[in-house]
C-alpha cells in the first residue's frame, strides 16, 4: 500500500456506515428480547467498533487499528463461546430465551 | 514529735475505711467506739503536735512535714505536704477538739439510727477531709479537702435519704458549693498558669514579686477565690443551701455546718490573704458581702419558725462577720471569732438537737415552751451558747470576738463607719433573735411532752463547750485590757497585722456600744416575748406590710425563687424542649438522607439485562457528550 492509495480512503462514509451498524446493534440490543439475538446484537456492534479501528488505521497509515481488529475478533470469539454458553445453561433452567425471564437477581 | 500530725490525719480515715468496710458487721457499740475513738485519736495526736510545736523555736514560715510528690506532670509537681504554722494549728485543734466532743454526742444522738455505722463512717471521713484542707501546703491538696468535705456534706445532708425533701436539700447543696468550687478549681488553673506553682508560701512570694497592686491578674484570682470561699462559706450570693442543708442530722448541722465546714472559706482567704492585700477592690468586695449577708441573714433569722433553720441563718449571719473581718484585713480578729463562733454554735446546735430529740423531733420553736425546769443541764448551756452569740458583754467569747471585728471595721485603713454600722445593726438583730430563741423555747408555758432525757454523752459535750463558750474569750483579750491576747500573738508570724488599732479610747467606745446594743436586743427580745408573749405566739395580726416582710425575711429575702425564675426553670423548659434533641438533627438528617438515597438506588437494580445495557449506553453517550462539548 502507498500512502495516495490510504488517502483515497473513503474516511467519512466509512465512519458513518460504522456508526449506523452500531446503533442498529444497539436498538436490537435493547428492543429484542431473544439471548440469541441479542448476541447477535452485541456482535455488530463490535465489528462496527472493529471497522472503525480499521478506517481510523488506515486513514492515519498506522497498522494499531488492524492489530486493534485482531484483538476484538479474537475477544468476540471467546464472547461467543462464553455467551452461547450461558445462554444454553439459561435455556435450560428457565425453558425460554426471554432475557426478561432471567432476574433473579432483581430487588 | 511534729510527726504525729500524720496520726491526726490518718486516724479518722483509718476509721472512715474500718466502718465502711466492715461496719455492718460489727457490734453498735464498737462501731461508735471507733468512730468516735479514732476523732479522739486525731485529737490527742493534735494536742502533742501543738506541745511539740511550742517546744521548738519555730520558723516565720511554720514547719513543712512531706510525705513525697503526689505526682508530677507538666510542671505541676504537688506533694503530699502539710505546714505547721499556728494557723493550722489553731484549725487543727478546733476541728478535732470540737469534732470529737461532736462524735461523742452522737454516739448517744444516733444509738437507735439503724445506719449507725454509715452515719460514723461519713463522720470520720469528714474531720479526715477537713484536715488535709487545713494542714495542706499545697493549694492543689487543699483542694482535695475541700472537695471531700463537700462530698461529706452531700452525703450527711442527705443521710435520711427516704425522705426525699432531704435528698433535695442535699443536692441543693452540692449544687450549689459545686457553683463556688469551679470558681476555685478556675482560680487555681490562673494561679499555675500565671506563677508556675500551687505551693502556697512559694505562691504567695511570687505573687507579691511579679503582680503589682492592684494588678488584673491578682484580681481576678482573688475575686474566684473569694467566690469559691462564698460558695463554701454561704455567703452571698451563694447562701440559700445553707438553711435547707438542715435536713441533716443534727450533729452534723453542728460540726460541718456550723464549726468546721463552713469556715473553710474563711479559711481559704486566711491562707491567701497576701493575695487579697494585692487586690483592694476584692478587699472591698469581702468586706461588702460579709456585711451584707450578716444584716440580710440576721433578718431571717429573726422570724423562722424552725430551731435549726435559726441557727442555720444565724450560721450564715456570724459567717458574714468572719467575712467582714477578712476584708477589712483584720486576720487575727476572724480567726479568733471563728474559733469562738465554733464553740458556741456547735454548742447552740447540740443542745438544740437535744431538745428536738427531747420533743419528738419537733423542729417549730412555738409548739415548745417551758424547758427550762424539764431540761435544765440543756437549758443553761443553751443560754450559755446564746448569750456568746449575742455578744453579752464581759462575760462571753462571743463579746470579745465580735467586738473585735466591729472596732476593726471602724478603725482599720480598709474599713470605715459604713462596716461599722452594718455590724452593729447585725449585732442587734444577733442578740434579738438568740434571746427570741431562749425565750420561746425554754420559757412560758411547756406544750410538747418532753420524752427523752439526755445522757451523759449529750451533756458532758455541751457543758464542755459551754465553758469554752464563756471562757474562750479570754485568749485574746482586747488591746485595752491588760495589753491584748494571747491568740494574735500566736498567730502573728502567719497574719501579720497592720498597723494596729486606734487608740485605748476608741476601742473603748467600741466596747461599750457594741455591749450596750446587745443589751438592747436582750431587753427587746425581753420586752416583746417575755412581757407580751402573744407577740410570741404569732397571735397579734401584723400590719399587712408588716406580714410581707416577714414571710419576704422568713423566705430567705427571696433569694429560692429568684435563682428559681433565673436559672433553674429557664434551664429546666431548655431541657424540656431539648428533650427531642435538637443537635442530633443534622446527623439524623445525613442517615435519613443515606437510607433514602439507597432505596432509590435499588429500584434501579430491576433484573432486566435489557435495562442495564440501556443505563450503560446512555452513560457512554453521557460520558462522550461531557467530553465533546467540554
Amino acid at each position: 500500500m502507498t500512502v495516495s492509495q490510504i488517502s483515497l480512503t473513503p474516511l467519512i462514509p466509512g465512519l458513518l456506515l460504522a456508526g449506523v451498524l452500531f446503533a442498529l446493534g444497539l436498538v436490537g440490543l435493547l428492543v429484542r428480547r431473544n439471548l440469541i439475538f441479542m448476541l447477535i446484537s452485541v456482535e455488530i456492534m463490535l465489528n462496527a467498533a472493529a471497522l472503525a479501528f480499521i478506517l481510523a488505521g488506515a486513514h492515519h497509515g498506522a497498522a494499531d487499528g488492524q492489530v486493534m481488529f485482531l484483538f476484538i475478533l479474537a475477544m468476540a470469539a471467546a464472547e461467543v463461546a462464553v455467551g452461547l454458553a450461558i445462554i444454553l445453561k439459561l435455556g435450560r433452567d428457565l425453558g425460554t430465551l426471554d432475557a426478561d425471564a432471567a432476574r433473579k437477581l432483581g430487588d | 514529735m511534729l510527726a504525729s500530725v500524720w496520726l491526726a490525719v490518718a486516724a479518722p480515715l483509718l476509721g472512715f475505711l474500718v466502718l465502711s468496710l466492715f461496719g455492718k458487721r460489727l457490734p453498735r457499740r464498737l462501731v461508735s467506739a471507733a468512730g468516735v475513738g479514732s476523732v479522739g485519736v486525731a485529737f490527742l495526736s493534735s494536742l502533742l503536735v501543738f506541745w511539740s510545736y511550742l517546744q521548738i523555736a519555730p520558723a516565720p514560715g511554720g514547719v513543712e512535714l512531706s510525705l513525697g510528690n503526689w505526682f508530677d506532670t507538666g510542671g505541676l509537681s504537688p506533694r503530699f505536704a502539710v505546714t505547721i504554722d499556728p494557723l493550722s494549728l489553731v484549725m487543727l485543734l478546733v476541728v478535732t477538739g470540737v469534732g470529737f466532743l461532736i462524735h461523742l454526742y452522737s454516739a448517744e444522738f444516733m444509738r437507735e439510727d439503724p445506719g449507725l455505722s454509715r452515719f460514723f463512717a461519713y463522720l470520720n471521713l469528714f474531720v479526715g477531709s477537713m484536715l488535709v484542707l487545713v494542714l495542706a501546703r499545697n493549694l492543689l491538696l487543699l483542694y482535695l479537702g475541700w472537695e471531700g468535705v463537700g462530698l461529706c456534706s452531700y452525703l450527711l445532708i442527705g443521710f435520711w435519704y427516704r425522705d426525699p425533701q432531704n435528698g433535695a436539700a442535699a443536692r441543693k447543696a452540692f449544687i450549689v458549693t459545686r457553683i463556688g468550687d469551679t470558681a476555685l478549681a478556675v482560680g487555681l488553673l490562673l494561679l499555675f498558669t500565671e506563677l508556675g506553682t500551687l505551693d502556697l508560701p512559694e505562691l504567695l512570694a511570687r505573687a507579691s514579686l511579679r503582680w503589682p497592686l492592684g494588678s488584673g491578674y491578682a484580681v481576678a484570682a482573688a475575686a474566684l477565690l473569694l467566690f469559691g470561699a462564698a460558695g463554701k462559706s454561704a455567703q452571698l450570693p451563694l447562701q440559700t443551701w445553707l438553711p435547707d442543708a438542715m435536713a441533716g442530722p443534727t450533729p452534723v448541722s453542728a460540726l460541718i455546718h456550723a464549726a468546721t465546714m463552713v469556715t473553710a472559706g474563711v479559711y481559704l482567704i486566711l491562707r491567701t490573704h497576701a493575695l487579697f492585700l494585692l487586690a483592694p477592690p476584692v478587699l472591698l468586695a469581702v468586706a461588702v458581702i460579709g456585711a451584707a449577708t450578716l444584716l440580710l441573714a440576721g433578718c431571717s433569722a429573726l422570724v423562722q419558725r424552725d430551731l435549726k433553720r435559726v441557727l442555720a441563718y444565724s450560721t450564715i449571719s456570724q459567717l458574714g462577720y468572719l467575712f467582714l473581718a477578712l476584708g477589712v484585713g483584720a486576720w487575727s480578729a476572724a480567726v479568733f471569732h471563728l474559733v469562738t463562733h465554733a464553740f458556741f454554735k456547735a454548742l447552740l446546735f447540740l443542745a438544740a438537737g437535744a431538745v428536738i430529740l427531747a420533743q419528738q423531733h419537733e423542729h417549730d420553736i412555738f409548739k415548745m415552751g417551758g424547758l427550762r425546769r424539764r431540761l435544765p443541764v440543756v437549758f443553761w448551756t443553751f443560754l450559755a451558747g446564746a448569750s456568746a452569740l449575742a455578744g453579752l458583754p464581759l462575760l462571753t467569747a462571743g463579746f470579745y470576738s465580735k467586738d473585735l471585728i466591729l472596732f476593726s471595721a471602724w478603725s482599720s485603713g480598709h474599713g470605715g463607719a459604713w462596716l461599722f454600722a452594718a455590724g452593729l445593726a447585725g449585732a442587734l438583730l444577733t442578740a434579738l433573735y438568740s434571746f427570741r430563741l431562749v425565750f420561746v423555747v425554754f420559757f412560758g408555758e411547756s406544750k410538747t411532752e418532753v420524752t427523752h432525757e439526755p445522757g451523759r454523752c449529750i451533756t458532758v459535750p455541751l457543758v464542755i463547750l459551754a465553758i469554752l463558750s464563756l471562757v474562750g474569750g479570754f485568749i485574746e483579750l482586747p488591746q485595752n485590757f491588760m495589753g491584748g491576747g494571747v491568740l494574735s500573738r500566736f498567730l502573728d508570724p502567719v497574719l501579720a497585722q497592720g498597723d494596729p488599732h486606734g487608740g485605748p479610747w476608741s476601742e473603748a467606745f467600741a466596747q461599750i456600744v457594741a455591749g450596750l446594743v446587745s443589751l438592747l436586743g436582750l431587753f427587746l427580745a425581753w420586752r416583746f416575748l417575755l412581757r407580751a408573749p402573744r407577740v410570741a405566739a404569732g397571735e397579734i395580726r401584723w400590719p399587712l406590710i408588716g406580714e410581707r416582710l416577714r414571710r419576704f425575711w422568713f423566705d430567705g429575702f427571696g433569694f429560692d425563687r429568684l435563682y428559681d425564675a433565673l436559672l433553674i426553670r429557664p434551664f429546666v423548659s431548655l431541657s424540656a424542649r431539648n428533650a427531642a434533641d435538637v443537635v442530633d438533627r443534622p446527623f439524623l438528617g445525613l442517615a435519613w438522607l443515606a437510607r433514602g438515597g439507597h432505596r432509590l438506588l435499588a429500584r434501579t437494580q430491576t433484573g432486566k439485562v435489557r435495562w442495564y445495557a440501556a443505563a450503560v449506553a446512555v452513560g457512554a453517550i453521557v460520558v462522550v457528550a461531557v467530553e465533546l462539548f467540554r
